[in-house]
């Protein structure tokens, strides 16, 4: 399957009465993005009001609390569209031509929905950790309708983020990227007549599914309800995950993430290089045992049927989901293919601890994130889009992180993608 | 002013001589000596050894404790801003002289220090008590060793934060630190990958801690001929810890005489644990050491015998590397004394 991904550089955006992408420049009609946005029943009935302010790199500007981030994307050409089974119908994406606004992003932020949304900074210490820092970003600020139940709100926001990422990604139809690249993975009897010689690697990609706000759909399907599978690599690269995490921002994968899955441009990296990379597996973390054998044994079973030499293993989150790491590890180790992890710690705040809740000698090669316990101090920063009110309540703060001088003090679990476990950032740790 | 560096080595980067002069006893000389020299240049004025204390390597390993005495009498008295030992690449009693007259003055004076070895030299047993400079396994790696020695003590003596292991080249020491590595994350995973996959070297990135499990010996055929002694990580001690057990990350352990003790009573045995309320194990310390139902079993020919001694130590914060030595050595005492089942208690 061949994907080609065209990028529209974006180096500025601008409110403007016309919506359009010019010269490199988003000018966007935040009314009309609006109305889109509010024609979907749910946003009418749990979100009360939204409004769009612009954050630029560099600026001295927190957002918090963050929900998710989101590429502007349109389908140019080939089947399906953006966000399939969500927004788009649910033909199978992952071919053709795909349009991307890229050195932007939607942030959906606001009156918390769960408990521990994140803070992206744009200057500062702060802006260090998140990748986000380094975006233009378009954010969507919402605010729930009174009553309503939070499950509810987490639904109508995360459909209001990718409505609008998907009115601001047809801003880019027939704009002429400045980058094209094309992306193809074979079949597995065409792959290994072209590489006959190379490893067969896969990409074990878990998805967060423990449930109560830490979800991930696949073509709109719940992830807690999957079966371990076989995706395209293209198919995660064309809006076919999508995040519905509302819970410790450090580590959970946001809809960009999916969509620019740093596994996925690295494997395609050494493709034809230095390896076969054969697809990818997705697989869930649901918080029952036997969900949890289960999965881990079909992910390892499909990595044998497709006689994978190698795997990398990427985790979502941590703690209950380390042991879904293990097993993971153990079962395509045992079944002699080479495994490689990614994750991250918590090693405490003296990062003196065992940095995760299980282990075994077979997970011999594993990359870290950082640990995120680790504390950080954003100072005071000028503006704030959303509200301090929940720095205290957020995953990685405490009473008292917020300080009365405006500065935070609080663990990096606090910033969104700060210790991603896809390998998004450069971040370590020993 | 520049800062003031003590520098401990041993009689062979004194120039003394080798093996055979390993005897030398502590000797204190003005200035730098030896590796020193290669410090001084690399600090720049900035900080300079102001005293060098020689000392042979068998003489420290046959009167550690005086050796240690005089050794930290001498750096007392001069109050350096930081104390540093060798490097001592994989010289094994080197290493451990370093590493443990480190420990004695960070510990007793509350001095910064640091010093090199190769990984696996003994003296690196204490990597998780005293900063270590990672170096090769012989004397040729002086010149690497010198400036990231050099290098990391100016950082101890500034104040300044040290980095993770792999920045500032010390033996990871079991504090996990962040920094920001050249590749993002996944490029080091597929990078890491293709290196599994080719059977080249890679270095993970987080070492799974490893539990040191030890199988089960088979079951004792016939318990009622067999010597049974008790054994126990939970601080039951006789009453006033004569011996100083400490109550937590415990040094040494005890060894009772319990010949003729029918139970342990609140009066005469107590805990020296620190980790856990000890209201429960003081009131009756059988609770945590059962010497009235082993007395039973004794009673009721179950058992042959319980051992006339038992053992103990405090498993508070203890490092698995002096639970293994203790256990090492009083082992032994057990199988002279044909002691054939031991049970163990832990709180």
């Amino acid at each position: 399957m061949k994907l080609e991904l065209g990028f529209i550089q974006i180096q500025d955006i601008q409110f403007s009465k016309e919506c359009k992408v010019e010269n490199g420049t988003l000018f966007v009609n935040a009314d009309e993005v609006m109305d889109f946005i509010f024609k979907d029943d749910d946003a009418k009935a749990c979100i009360k009001s939204a409004s769009f302010d612009i954050a630029r790199p560099g600026e001295s500007v927190r957002i918090t609390p963050v929900k998710d981030v989101i590429e502007p994307r349109v389908k140019v050409d080939g089947p399906g569209g953006e966000f399939p089974g969500v927004i788009a119908k649910v033909d199978t994406v992952g071919s053709g031509k795909t349009h991307v606004l890229r050195g932007m992003a939607i942030v959906t932020a606001g009156k918390i929905v769960g408990f521990q949304e994140g803070i992206i900074d744009m200057t500062g210490p702060g802006a260090d950790y998140t990748p986000f820092s380094k975006l233009l970003n378009l954010v969507l600020l919402c605010e729930p309708m009174e009553g309503v139940h939070q499950h509810e709100y987490e639904h109508a926001v995360r459909m209001a983020g990718l409505r609008a990422a998907t009115f601001v990604g047809e801003l880019g139809r027939d704009v002429t990227p400045d980058e094209t690249r094309e992306f193809e993975t074979y079949g597995v009897k065409e792959g290994m007549e072209k590489l006959p010689d190379l490893p067969r690697v896969g990409y074990v990609h878990m998805l967060q599914s423990q449930g109560l706000l830490h979800d991930t759909y696949v073509y709109g399907v719940d992830a807690k309800k999957i079966i371990s599978t076989l995706l395209n690599p293209t198919e995660t690269m064309d809006g076919a995950i999508i995040s519905g995490n509302c819970v410790s921002a450090c580590d959970k994968n946001t809809t960009y993430h999916h969509q620019n899955n740093p596994v996925v441009a690295d494997l395609f990296e050494q493709h034809g290089k230095t390896i076969n990379y054969v697809c990818n597996i997705i697989t869930n973390e649901n918080v029952y045992l036997a969900d949890k054998q289960r999965s881990s044994d079909w992910a390892s079973k499909l990595a044998r049927l497709l006689d994978l030499d190698g795997v990398v293993v990427s985790e979502e989150g941590f703690g209950n989901p380390d042991t879904d790491l293990i097993m993971n590890c153990k079962k395509t180790e045992q079944k002699g293919i080479r495994t490689v992890l990614i994750t991250d710690e918590y090693a405490g705040q003296d990062g003196k601890s065992q940095s995760l809740a299980d282990a075994d000698a077979l997970a011999d090669a594993v990359v870290t994130g950082g640990n995120a316990n680790q504390v950080v101090i954003l100072p005071k920063l000028d503006k704030v889009i959303g509200m301090l009110d929940y720095v205290d309540k957020i995953a990685g703060g405490h009473a008292g992180s917020l300080r009365p001088d405006g500065s935070i003090e609080a663990e990096l679990q606090v910033i969104t993608g700060a210790t991603n476990e896809m390998g998004f950032n450069r971040l370590s740790a020993r | 002013m520049s800062y003031r560096v003590v520098h401990y080595i041993n009689q062979f980067f004194a120039n003394i001589g080798g093996e055979e002069m390993a005897h030398v006893p502590p000797e204190l000389r003005e200035g730098h000596v030896g590796p020193g020299l290669a410090f001084n240049q690399a600090w720049k004025g900035e900080a300079e050894v102001v005293q060098t204390i020689v000392c042979g390597d068998s003489y420290f390993a046959e009167h550690e404790k005086d050796a240690k005495a005089q050794v930290l009498e001498w750096v007392k008295a001069a109050k350096p801003d930081l104390f540093i030992a060798g490097p001592a690449f994989n010289a094994g009693r080197y290493g451990y002289a370093c590493s443990n007259i480190c420990q004695a003055v960070q510990d007793e004076l509350g001095i910064p220090v640091l010093t090199g070895m190769y990984e696996e030299n003994p003296g690196a047993d204490l990597r998780t008590k005293v900063l270590i400079i990672a170096t090769t396994n012989s004397a040729a790696g002086m010149r690497k060793a010198a400036p990231a020695m050099a290098k990391l003590a100016m950082k101890l003596m500034r104040g300044e934060e040290i980095g993770a292991s792999c920045e500032d080249g010390y033996l990871p020491n079991g504090i996990r630190r962040n920094f920001f590595d050249k590749e993002r994350g996944s490029k080091r995973a597929v990078d890491m990958l293709v290196a599994k996959l080719s059977g080249k070297p890679f270095t993970t990135e987080y070492p799974m801690p490893s539990f040191d499990r030890v199988a089960p010996n088979k079951a004792v055929k016939d318990l009622s001929k067999a010597i049974v002694a008790l054994c126990t990580s939970g601080g039951i001690v006789p009453k006033g810890n004569p011996d100083h057990i400490e109550s937590s990350n415990a040094s040494h352990y005890g060894e009772y005489n319990i010949q003729g003790v029918e139970r342990l009573t609140e009066e005469t045995y107590e805990t020296a644990h620190g980790g856990y309320d000890p209201v429960y194990a003081n009131q009756d310390p059988n609770r945590v050491l059962p010497v009235d139902v082993l007395r039973e079993f004794e009673r009721e020919g179950k058992i042959g015998k319980l051992h006339d001694f038992f053992y103990t130590t405090v498993g508070n914060g203890t490092a698995v590397a002096s639970s293994k030595k203790f256990a090492a050595e009083y082992a032994q005492k057990l199988l002279q004394a044909n002691v054939s089942a031991v049970i163990m208690t832990s709180t």
